[in-house]
């Protein structure tokens, strides 16, 4: 394997992981908080059509990325009050905003089909960014530092600040956190905003970075594969990032088995691995930890205080 | 002495009304500095609606509170903290997969550095010897050590007056010494303590005053160290309790349970083992069993019950036929009913109907189900014969579990099982939290059961219940059975250590103790 080879695929590793990294770290806080929100694909899938749609209207893709993250947030606004106001099923709620954010992007779409925008790539020199093997380091997409630095910044917010404590403590007993006098619903909106912006920023990645176009569905289930890896990681940052790598490896695998032709194995098995492995890591934490190892308590359920 | 203008916390014609009820009749009592208060009543006598006043959970309708002399409307908890109120409570607020020092962190109103607030609370671990591990998950604490978290959270507050609502009522002995120990150091530094309790031989020795409630109603203030056990318990009771009727002539016939070294470890890491449990249970007779919560009640009704079962077939037999590796239900079919502590959600389903939940265990004894199919007609009759013949206050058999009181489900659950005509019935806690009046009607179907001819087992922490109930009587503690005694010639002082823990080989118990506190 030549030097070539490895970077290449790196780069391609990077690419691949940087989405559902950063809609499972925002699923992370969200879920910490108690909530669960299946929506992810369809937060994602709005922040892709929203960054996209903010950069071919301000040639900005600063300002692109700031859509996007508007525009997961917003959708997942949908889902919190449903789910807070009127408590909702979160299952429910969580699938029918995927539905929802899937219908809403494509339509919102329909008046940017066939545009293009830049590529918001890398934003170091071009000696650094372009050179075949400084561009490992230097050569990705400002949202590939951006996820990379959430990932401690959010281990950190939850384990060593005051606001991460609290959050943690409403996902984990809200009648509690409650009763000593916190908001509930109101970390949980922020929670919930939070991670409809990080999966806002995760889709854009894919119309601003990986094909700077608009197209219906493009997320492909990513955010399926973030929510899962949530669990995967066992509710921590960290583990997150591992498993996140590890799934954009398998991701990864797919498109070299195509690429070079494999004929062992069908390029379909390739493309089922990750979802493959979802499935046998789900199993294999409930096996070793029955009550779901390090699951928030409160995860899923309605908050009913009874005054 | 309620006039001494210094009390620290004085309370006149305190009233408090709820739909229906008057939790609350002009009390009027004062707590003086340094002071530790019992607070004495049955369930349901109107301590803890009185002290939520005290804490600010609730306003009072009438009366006031006077605090130092001044008169003061507590309007929240968090101004009584202000003042420096602090609670413990019965049921702890906790947060599991949290850590000792972020449950603390999380209930102080002040925002204090982690690291300073680490400090302090080793500063009031050390002065009072409380033990707890800052940075442990709760999860992996003992009850005990749970407390101890609350306790610490209300001593940071450096508090005037600590509220303890029935803080024993989960403990070990151990613990209990433990906790009396802080307590009195507390006292002897000046900080009022009221105590809740309905245990007389706590009160006894650890309270300076007693003031006692019964309907709401304040009966008297007096000192329990002048006291004695019965004479409190008479006017925590009151005089007109309903006596049980015991039939004339009353015998018991032959041994028809018998429970014959029964072992069963413990479920999970803070359950208690069952250790060589034996007794005998005849025809007709009324088995006792006492013990503090969480020594092993659970355990052993569920190894009666058939949830869990034991290796050992001969471990349990009912008339000589072996039961210990039947299911509940072949054990139902054989004549064992039991009824579980829990009323919603293990002795009944709260979204079922009372129809519904009579088919949960009358199927089989009763013929509710036909090729697979329930007889719904069959379960609304049973289901109904059951709300007239035990006066349970519902709409009819189509009423949800859920809609019912605690005391009108517990008649009907106790209906149930007794209208079965079983040969064994285990029931626990058949009155928590009952009214005496479905108190009383609920301990006469069991004796008239027991005329019947069935042999009864009835677990409860009351004693007082438990005396007046039974004709024989053990104690269950760190899950071991005491040898069986007539209640008729039983001495309480006796009961009382035998509860907490002192048996005839003394040693045995210490040695069991540190399995149920720190299997982790």
């Amino acid at each position: 394997m030549s030097t070539e080879f490895i970077i290449a695929a790196i780069v391609t590793i990077v690419g691949l992981t940087t989405p559902i990294l950063l809609a499972a770290l925002g699923e992370l806080v969200v879920e910490k908080a108690g909530v669960l929100n299946l929506g992810v694909e369809g937060m994602m899938l709005m922040g892709a059509i929203c960054g996209f749609g903010a950069t071919v209207s301000t040639f900005n893709p600063w300002l692109g990325i700031l859509g996007a993250a508007a525009g997961g947030a917003l959708s997942s606004m949908l889902f919190a009050v449903l789910v807070l106001e009127l408590n909702s099923n979160q299952v429910a709620t969580g699938l029918a905003l995927t539905i929802f954010g899937t219908g809403l992007s494509s339509l919102m779409g329909l008046s940017y089909t066939g545009f293009i925008v830049p590529v918001f790539g890398s934003i170091f020199p071009a000696s650094l960014a372009s050179d075949p093997y400084l561009k490992v380091i230097f050569g990705y997409s400002p949202i590939v530092y951006f996820a990379l630095i959430m990932v401690p910044a959010v281990a950190w917010f939850l384990k060593s600040t005051r606001a991460g404590m609290i959050l943690r403590a409403v996902g984990e007993n809200d009648l509690s956190a409650h009763s000593i006098g916190y908001s509930v619903k109101g970390v949980r909106y922020a929670a919930i905003a939070f991670g409809g912006a990080m999966a806002g920023i995760g889709g854009a990645y894919f119309s601003m970075v990986i094909t700077p176009m608009w197209a219906e569905k493009m997320t492909a289930g990513r955010g399926w594969i973030a929510l899962a890896l949530v669990v995967f990681a066992g509710w921590r940052a960290g583990r997150l990032l591992v498993g996140a790598y590890f799934f954009g490896i398998l991701m990864a695998l797919e498109l070299y088995a195509k690429a070079a032709g494999f004929s062992f194995l069908p390029s379909q098995f390739w493309a089922a691995m990750p979802y493959l492995m979802t499935i046998v890591a789900l199993s294999v934490i409930s096996i070793r930890d029955r009550s779901g190892g390090n699951a928030p308590a409160c995860l899923g359920k309605p908050f009913l205080p009874s005054t | 002495m309620a006039n001494e203008p210094m009390a620290r916390l004085e309370l006149k014609s305190i009233t408090k009304r709820f739909p229906g009820v008057l939790a609350n009749d002009q009390v009027s009592f004062s707590v003086q500095p340094g002071e530790i208060h019992a607070l004495l009543g049955e369930n349901g006598a109107g301590k803890s609606t009185l002290v939520k006043m005290i804490y600010g959970i609730m306003q009072p309708d009438g009366g006031e509170i006077r605090w130092n002399g001044e008169r003061i409307v507590v309007a929240n908890p968090k101004a009584a903290r202000k003042l420096g109120i602090g609670m413990v409570f019965q049921h702890f607020s906790l947060f599991e997969a949290m850590t000792v020092l972020e449950n603390i962190a999380l209930g102080m109103d002040a925002k204090i550095p982690a690291r300073e607030l680490e400090a302090r609370i080793k500063e009031v671990m050390t002065q009072y010897g409380l033990k707890l591990e800052p940075h442990r998950i709760v999860s992996t604490l003992s009850v005990g050590e749970r407390q101890r978290i609350e306790i610490v959270r209300a001593l940071l507050l450096n508090p005037k007056l600590l509220i303890m609502d029935e803080p024993t009522s989960v403990l070990t002995p151990q613990e209990v010494e433990q906790l009396f120990v802080v307590l009195r150091q507390l006292a002897s530094e000046g900080c009022s303590i009221l105590y809740i309790s309905h245990k007389l031989h706590e009160i006894k020795a650890l309270c300076h005053t007693a003031t006692i409630l019964r309907g709401g109603k304040l009966v008297d203030t007096c000192n329990p160290s002048v006291e004695t056990s019965r004479s409190m318990a008479e006017k925590m009771i009151g005089g007109n309790l309903k006596t049980i009727e015991k039939a004339e002539g009353r015998k018991v016939g032959r041994e028809k349970l018998i429970v014959n070294r029964l072992n069963m470890p413990a479920r999970s890491h803070f359950g208690v083992s069952l250790k060589d449990i034996t007794f005998t249970v005849r025809e007709g007779e009324i088995f006792g069993i006492a013990g503090v919560a969480g020594n092993g009640q659970n355990a052993l009704l569920l190894a009666l019950s058939g949830e869990t079962l034991t290796d050992d077939p001969g471990a349990i037999t009912v008339d000589g036929a072996q039961l210990g590796r039947l299911t509940a239900k072949q054990r139902r079919l054989a004549g064992v009913s039991s009824v579980p502590e829990e009323r919603n959600g293990h002795a009944a389903v709260p979204e079922f109907t009372l129809a519904d939940n009579s088919v949960l265990t009358a199927r089989d004894r009763l013929g509710m189900v036909k090729a697979g199919l329930i007889d719904h007609k069959a379960a609304r009759t049973y289901a109904g014969e059951v709300i007239s013949t035990f006066a349970v206050k519902a709409l009819g058999p189509g009423s949800t579990a859920g809609s019912l009181s605690g005391g009108n489900l517990q008649k009907y659950i106790m209906g149930r099982e007794i209208m079965q005509n079983p040969a064994v019935l285990v029931v626990s806690q058949p009155t928590w939290g009952v009214d005496a009046g479905a108190a009383a009607a609920i301990h006469q179907a069991l004796v008239d059961l027991a005329a019947s001819g069935s042999a009864i087992v009835v677990i409860s922490q009351d004693l007082d219940e438990l005396l007046s109930l039974c004709d024989t009587l053990a104690v269950i503690n760190e899950g071991r059975l005491s040898p069986a005694m007539k209640v008729a010639d039983a001495d309480i002082e006796e009961i009382g250590l035998l509860m907490g823990g002192v048996h005839g080989d003394p040693a045995a118990t210490a040695n069991l103790h540190p399995e149920v506190a720190h299997a982790h």
